[in-house]
């Protein structure tokens, strides 16, 4: 044991006596005296032989939901001799703070995960370059938001209320079919949402019900929400695993605020195969709020020809088709298949609401408003 | 300052260059950039709501820590005085919860004591019911019972190591005397502990002051402590302005907690003849020692134990197909969640293998034991012994505690994100600077402890020593060392749950291709999924068992040297 502390020791004063290890450039290889154990992928691109020496590194920063297949990234960095280092930071919002405040002096190249919420922000501070890509033409308009393509559209979720099937037919209750429904006393303290300060689904939801009823009666809108026993929690994770009756957390509320794909997701992640998905999720107009996801070069890059690359690939089928298992989300391209899963147990919103012109000034006050009337 | 000499500065050197770099400099940074006065006359509100949310953070904090203090000091009575079959796995059962992520733990109280929990699910069933009549999640009373699971085990181990090495003859001659035991307590026994107490209550008040997990989780939204507040503004309205205001009011509230502490210390500090500590231990033998070891230990077990037995319950049990229907769901044990953390089902890139993810996670957690044991001893040394420089850097040492960890990670992101000075290195994609920023959250704990135990050894000792003509380095090594070494182990610990359960996400970044426990439990709980869901508990409960191997393993090493105490 003395040894292996002898060792450490060792090792921990040669970290701290040299800061600058023989590698250089901003996305310096791993060292392998750290004795750290990188994952298998970073061994494969040393398995293909390069056509043309040592690949580049691509560098693209994102959130931590941001998931991708190992091969499908493999075989973009096969034809393109080309590393693509992940580099999350965060939920979306932490996520894009965090490429906002080094804009001076970018840490990657590109990044992915901006929604339509948070996507004026990201404009105005300046963080993006325009690239029209060729693939963008086949994007349908209602998803593109920058006109300027400094922001492409690469994918869309709904948020939209999960609701537990077992208690609705157990207890013989319908299914909410509007928001107008969540306050009728059948359906008293049955539903469980997110705070629009604190989560990005919670916000959604927020967005919705100021779509549907305007400013200020969203407000008499929630206090009825409130007055019917309403439960407010922090985030997804809670809201989802800890409240919802119909998670393996099995909670008290059998309604969640969460996406439209969830229910797929839990026929997907079942341990014991299922004939049907425990849940449902609610799909009536104007009870989603439609979540548009967002990529970009960061002003400055290096590698812009790589980066451009890498949006195009990400638009193209392969990777559109890769992403909707991996991170519950649709493809924005048309030409892209939407698996039988999501067809199967999820429903696709019908007129979901979207961003309002005027959100990025209102934003606070709706938010700091909502929390007067319904948390005090 | 008056002139120091170099005798005096040489045992900071180290730390205080390491802090520069590391704290003060990138903490100077974000709020240099962010700080914007003229923002109060934007929002009018600003400072009304700041007062409210600061009145409830000292509220919460002060109650939570007379709360552990009420719960840490007979167990660490317990601890320091009795031998008991099964000891040392109960001490280490306590420090579990130190490092565990607040979504676990949260996991962990809800199966005990949410609406579905087994207390009310036996509740309602006994009592024919048909609500839930606890409540608990969402209440003060969430937070504060979590502030005292997580944190009881500072005062177990700052009190408990000085009650252990205590001299009982001081109070057994009082008694003799004719003292009744409760003057006894009052007068001698704890003066003696003040400075391990005041010690403890620092870093307990410290945490519970900067608390953001706890308060989300299970006060859920409305209650906001200044870091709740901190992060929503930094992290969801990217109002930096406001955030580095806050982050402002929290580094200066911190600094009065350590000045007043740092003058007070000095004032209580006795030093008194210590004694090995396994001289003061015995098995419980008169009927009533039996019944009180035996209380608590019941005690220990409720309220440690049971919580944390949750998670590998959990992550044992299948819960399928009918969840509304809880009662009819035969619960079967499997091990199947385990099975599948090996498995990579859908080729995904993010994929976690558990064994790299504990290996990552223990390696970060040595360098971080290391370092700050290495950078924290001269410190505590100086510290132990005050002059003039040291009355001065004595409140600073704690601001690493007191800060935003959000505000720091922000300051991190944007001072590391380019090679620093003239080197040609960029720290922020080097997975090194992971366990340099928790050595910054290790230090002070491990200055705290060192230099409790550091004070107590009376300057006759050393004198004695000198005087017999032993050399400096001959009377640190024979009189010193053993006497400490104890807390060395101690602040060994800490450092290393401090390590191993802090997760990035708040304050830097992930490094996908550099995973650790904590990481590899957020990813699963982000995706809806029974699976997933299992895999989290499953991981979590590997994270508890690293853990707490970790720490027993710490805790058997004899120091060289370390005698008894």
């Amino acid at each position: 044991m003395k040894r292996l502390l002898f060792g450490l020791l060792i090792t921990s004063m040669l970290l701290v006596s040299c800061g600058s290890p023989a590698g250089s450039g901003p996305a310096a290889a791993p060292n392998t005296a750290l004795q750290l154990t990188p994952l298998p992928t970073d061994v494969v691109p040393t398995a293909v032989t390069p056509p043309s020496g040592e690949p580049r590194i691509l560098t693209v920063m994102t959130h931590d939901s941001f998931a991708a297949s190992v091969g499908v990234i493999q075989e973009f960095e096969k034809s393109n001799n080309v590393k693509v280092n992940f580099v999350k930071s965060g939920d979306a919002g932490a996520a894009l703070n965090k490429a906002i405040l080094t804009k001076d002096a970018p840490i990657a190249d590109m990044f992915y995960g901006v929604d339509n919420t948070f996507l004026s922000r990201a404009l105005d501070a300046g963080i993006f370059e325009s690239y029209a890509s060729p693939l963008i033409d086949s994007i349908p308009d209602e998803f593109k938001l920058d006109l300027k393509n400094r922001a492409l559209p690469v994918d869309y979720g709904d948020v939209c209320i999960n609701y537990s099937k077992a208690y609705f037919s157990k207890n013989g209750l319908a299914v909410p079919a509007s928001l107008d429904d969540l306050i009728k006393p059948e359906y008293k303290d049955l539903l469980v949402v997110e705070n629009p300060a604190t989560s990005s689904p919670g916000l959604a939801f927020l967005l919705a019900t100021i779509q549907k009823y305007g400013d200020p009666g969203y407000l008499d809108y929630w206090k009825a929400l409130k007055a019917n026993g309403v439960v407010v929690v922090d985030g997804w994770e809670t809201a989802y695993y800890t409240n919802f009756t119909g998670s393996s957390g099995a909670g008290p509320q059998p309604m969640v605020v969460s996406y439209s794909t969830s229910p797929a997701a839990e026929f997907a992640y079942s341990k014991t195969p299922l004939n049907d998905s425990p849940d449902g999720n609610i799909n009536a107009p104007g009870t989603c709020f439609r979540q548009i996801e967002f990529v970009g070069i960061l002003a400055g890059t290096k590698n812009r020809d790589i980066a451009e690359k890498f949006v195009d690939f990400m638009l193209d089928v392969t990777f559109q088709e890769d992403m909707p298992t991996n991170m519950w989300v649709y493809p924005v391209n048309p030409k892209a298949a939407v698996p039988e899963i999501f067809t199967s147990y999820s429903q696709p919103a019908i007129q979901p609401a979207t961003v309002p012109a005027n959100l990025d000034e209102k934003r606070d006050s709706w938010i700091e408003a909502w929390n007067q009337a319904v948390l005090h | 300052m008056p002139i120091v000499n170099f005798r005096k500065v040489l045992p900071w050197l180290a730390p205080s260059i390491f802090l520069s770099l590391f704290f003060f400099y990138p903490l100077t940074r974000i709020l240099a950039l962010g700080l914007d006065f003229s923002f109060f006359q934007k929002s009018p509100h600003f400072l009304s709501q700041t007062l409210e949310i600061l009145r409830f953070t000292f509220y919460e904090a002060a109650l939570s820590t007379l709360l552990t203090l009420v719960v840490g000091l007979p167990l660490a009575h317990l601890f320091a005085h009795y031998d008991f079959p099964g000891k040392k796995v109960l001490r280490v059962l306590t420090a579990v919860p130190f490092m565990l992520p607040t979504v676990v733990v949260a996991a962990g109280f809800n199966a005990l004591l949410g609406p579905r929990g087994w207390i009310n699910l036996g509740w309602m069933a006994f009592f024919q019911l048909d609500r839930a009549p606890l409540v608990f999640i969402g209440t003060l009373s969430a937070i504060l019972i979590a502030h005292v699971f997580y944190n009881s085990t500072i005062v177990i181990r700052l009190v408990g190591n000085a009650w252990a090495s205590m001299d009982p003859h001081l109070g057994d001659a009082a008694l003799s005397m004719g003292a009744s035991p409760r003057q006894v307590l009052m007068g001698i026994t704890l003066p003696l502990l003040r400075p391990s107490i005041f010690a403890a209550s620092l870093l307990v008040f410290l945490f519970d002051f900067t608390s953001y997990g706890v308060i989300l989780l299970l006060g859920g939204p409305r209650f906001a402590t200044i870091e709740v507040e901190i992060y929503i503004q930094a992290l969801q309205m990217l109002n930096l302005p406001a955030a580095s205001l806050l982050s402002l009011v929290q580094l200066i509230c911190t600094l009065g907690f350590s000045a007043i502490y740092a003058r007070y210390i000095v004032r209580v500090t006795a030093a008194i003849k210590p004694r090995a500590a396994s001289l003061n231990q015995t098995r419980p033998r008169l009927k009533g020692q039996k019944l009180y070891v035996t209380g608590m230990i019941i005690f220990l077990v409720i309220f440690f134990v049971l919580p944390l037995l949750a998670l590998p319950l959990r992550s044992v049990s299948q819960l399928e197909a009918n969840r509304a229907d809880l009662s009819q769901v035969k619960q079967t044990v499997t091990f199947d969640y385990y099975r599948e953390l090996f498995v990579n089902r859908n080729d995904s890139l993010f994929y976690v293998p558990p064994f790299q993810a504990a290996r990552n996670s223990l390696f970060y957690a040595s360098i971080t034991v290391i370092l700050s044991l290495l950078l924290g001893f001269p410190a505590a040394a100086a510290l132990a012994r005050p002059g003039k420089l040291e009355k001065w850097l004595d409140p600073l040492l704690m601001l690493p505690l007191g800060a935003s960890s959000v505000t720091l990670g922000l300051g991190y992101i944007l001072t590391f994100n380019r090679p620093l000075f003239f080197s040609q290195f960029t720290f922020l994609t080097s997975p090194m600077l992971v366990p340099l920023a928790h050595t910054t959250i290790a230090l002070p704990f491990v200055i705290r402890s060192l230099q409790a135990a550091l004070a107590q050894i009376p300057s006759q000792l050393r004198e004695a020593a000198s005087v017999l003509g032993a050399p400096r380095w001959k009377i640190w090594l024979y009189v010193d060392w053993p006497i400490i070494s104890r807390a060395v182990i101690s602040a060994g610990a800490f450092a290393f749950t401090i390590s191993l359960g802090e997760f990035g996400a708040a304050s830097l970044l992930t490094r996908p291709d550099y995973p650790t426990l904590p990481t590899a439990i957020y990813r699963f709980l982000s995706q809806p999924g029974g699976l997933n869901y299992g895999q989290a508990m499953a991981m979590a409960t590997i994270l508890m068992l690293v853990c707490g191997l970790g720490i027993l393993l710490i805790e058997s090493f004899r120091l060289p040297g370390s005698g008894d105490f």
